[in-house]
């Protein structure tokens, strides 16, 4: 399953190159470029339609990114358009309403990174050690759950949670936590908290999926040999669990910390309130009111181009720092 | 290995582990208690996980006296249907083009699909360009953009690639064509492949509110259940979104907005249950297999 990594790997027939100069050079079944083609009429007819959509879906947008040069105008449609170099960048340096997304987006981007990292590790390690079995297949099945669920979903059940008559404000109402209940949605200062909290809830049991199946393929010697000398079930996890899962934590992180400005808006959108915007206003929800919601177009493909360029920066940074440890990097 | 006893760490673990179950399953049982309680009652607080005035109201008012609900309910069914299979033909017919090594376009087009596994032209751009393709409140704005990805065609793919060439040959010396090929022998053999993805579309069709919100705001008839849910939470929260209609509308009837959301959140939820078994199935497979190309 694993041998042809990547599609592009050269494999069997060569292209076209050199079709005409070969003349019976090659191995039998050489027709001409043409002949071949012909033969492969269903198949081109099955591939082409899906790859003119690749094209105009998926490379069509990226063109766009011209728009963040130009002042674009729809009614000039995409080539009448002014120049204007790089006054949308300039303008954007400019914003301070940027800045405070970018803290945003970076904040809620490195907690969530920490905490679902750190939460599907140690939801996997206790997985792995349990020795009920049954009962472990019912929890991992049971912790997937809300990775289905749509954000939407989610959204109305940490509010339910969260709400005055809620749950939560019942428990810690009757523990003497609290004197009344608290608004927990009216607060700025616990926005990030809240998003970090519901994303662990969501994704730690299917986070958790890789980690445990690196769990699974550690050879038991090791930990008999460990039990011979003593160790204690901490210890084995301490000692042989963690340190065999360590590349994979590295991969992982690698490729998150690329994702840290890519944290989406769909958390901010909709758990977010005009009380809280100040905390909740993320890089994406900043282009998406801007740049759609004012008709700046320009303005909101230029942002776009910064989380690129900063999305590159980063996995650049993150490689490089792995290759420096001397662990699996991923490139 | 000999059965081992069970120790104080083990006890440790599984109340751990009873935590993580109460705290997965406790907000979906409230919010099913109160979606089943009286709405009236409701607002006395203090629900829990069983409804104290048990009725069915919340869910007559959706299924029964809202027109709006009942259509949104059949919108999000027509497009994770016609989604689902529309983008599961797209993705198998190009897989199946990417794994005939002897196809004369393959490496291009191989090449054409990875790239945009890493670009990625940002929100405005493409929805500049759906306006432009005259996508804007078209129901093909929930199929068209979403037909083909390139980790499923890749996932698909590589499964392709491990069904023996004899197979495939032997037709060929029959007199089958390439098409004939895919359907009647590749197609088959592909099934456990197909029922992954497939469910990862459906469940990515039914969950999605954004391209509603972005695209299909301004025709009613093109609201989903994911979408009026979203109306709903963005109104009883404190915001003044620019979506204008209030809650207002919802409120006909002995029911409040709250149990609504709630029976609306259930309904949005069961049919996810409802193929879990299947996804529990396959997606174990289909993660690994993702893990081993990147």
């Amino acid at each position: 399953m694993s041998k042809n990594l990547t599609p592009v790997t050269p494999r069997g027939a060569p292209l076209v190159r050199g079709n005409k100069s070969h003349k019976n050079t090659y191995a039998p079944r050489k027709k001409s470029f043409w002949k071949r083609l012909m033969n492969q009429k269903a198949l081109l007819l099955m591939s082409l339609p899906f790859v003119i959509w690749l094209i105009v879906f998926r490379y069509i947008p990226v063109l766009g990114w011209i728009m963040a040069f130009q002042d674009y105008k729809p009614q000039n449609g995409f080539l009448g358009n002014e120049w204007v170099g790089l006054k949308h960048f300039r303008d954007l340096f400019n914003e301070p309403i940027f800045y405070r997304a970018l803290e945003n987006t970076i904040g809620m981007g490195l907690l969530g990174l920490v905490f679902g990292t750190i939460s599907a590790i140690l939801f996997a390690l206790m997985l792995n050690e349990m020795r009920f079995i049954r009962f472990k297949k019912i929890t991992q099945t049971i912790s997937y759950l809300p990775h289905f669920v749509s954000w939407v979903i989610v959204a109305n059940i940490v509010t339910t949670m969260l709400s005055l008559e809620g749950p939560i404000n019942d428990l810690l109402t009757s523990l003497g936590i609290f004197d009344g209940p608290l608004n927990f949605m009216a607060q700025p200062n616990l926005f990030w908290g809240i998003v970090t909290s519901a994303e662990v809830w969501k994704s730690t049991g299917w986070n958790a999926i890789i980690y445990f199946a690196a769990m699974a393929g550690i050879d038991p010697q090791l930990y008999e040999a460990a039990k011979v000398d003593g160790a204690s079930r901490v210890r084995q996890m301490w000692h042989i669990t963690l340190p065999s899962i360590r590349a994979v934590i590295i991969v992982l992180l690698i490729l998150s910390i690329g994702n840290l400005i890519n944290i989406g808006f769909e958390k901010q959108m909709l758990l977010g309130n005009n009380i809280v915007t100040d905390k909740a206003i993320v890089i994406d929800l900043y282009a998406l009111n801007y740049g759609i919601g004012m008709f700046r177009y320009s303005f909101g493909t230029a942002i776009g181009i910064f989380k690129s360029v900063v999305s590159v920066i980063l996995i650049l940074i993150a490689n490089g720092f792995a290759k420096r440890i001397g662990e699996g990097r991923v490139f | 290995m000999k059965k081992q006893k069970v120790t104080a760490f083990d006890i440790v673990l599984l109340v751990f582990m009873v935590g993580v179950v109460v705290v997965t399953l406790y907000p979906f049982l409230n919010i099913l208690a109160i979606s089943l309680n009286d709405a009236t009652d409701t607002t006395r607080g203090g629900l829990h996980i069983y409804p104290r005035e048990f009725t069915w109201a919340n869910y007559s008012q959706i299924f029964g006296g809202n027109d709006r609900l009942l259509s949104a309910f059949g919108m999000s069914v027509l497009r994770t249907v016609v989604g689902t299979i529309t983008g599961i033909l797209a993705s198998t017919m190009l897989a199946y083009t990417l794994s005939r090594r002897d196809f004369v376009f393959n490496n291009l087009f191989s090449f054409i699909l990875v790239i945009t596994m890493f670009i990625s032209g940002g929100l405005i751009p493409e929805f500049l360009l759906i306006r432009e393709l005259g996508l804007m409140n078209n129901f093909l704005v929930y199929i068209l953009p979403l037909l083909l990805n390139a980790f499923n065609v890749i996932v698909i793919r590589s499964f392709m690639d491990n069904i023996p060439m004899a197979l495939t040959e032997s037709a060929k010396i029959d007199g089958a064509n390439d098409f004939t090929i895919f359907w009647k022998i590749v197609i088959p053999l592909s099934l456990p492949v197909i029922a992954t993805v497939s469910l990862f579309l459906a469940v990515g069709q039914w969950n999605n509110w954004f391209d509603t919100y972005l695209y299909a705001r301004g025709n009613a008839n093109l609201s989903t259940l994911q979408f009026e849910l979203m109306k709903i939470l963005d109104n009883t929260q404190l915001s003044s979104g620019d979506i204008t209609s209030g809650n207002a509308e919802y409120v006909a009837g002995q029911t409040n907005p709250q149990s609504i959301q709630m029976a609306i959140t259930i309904i949005a939820t069961v049919p996810i249950l409802m193929v879990y078994p299947f996804l529990q199935r396959y997606f174990v497979t289909g993660l690994t297999l993702g893990a081993v190309k990147s």
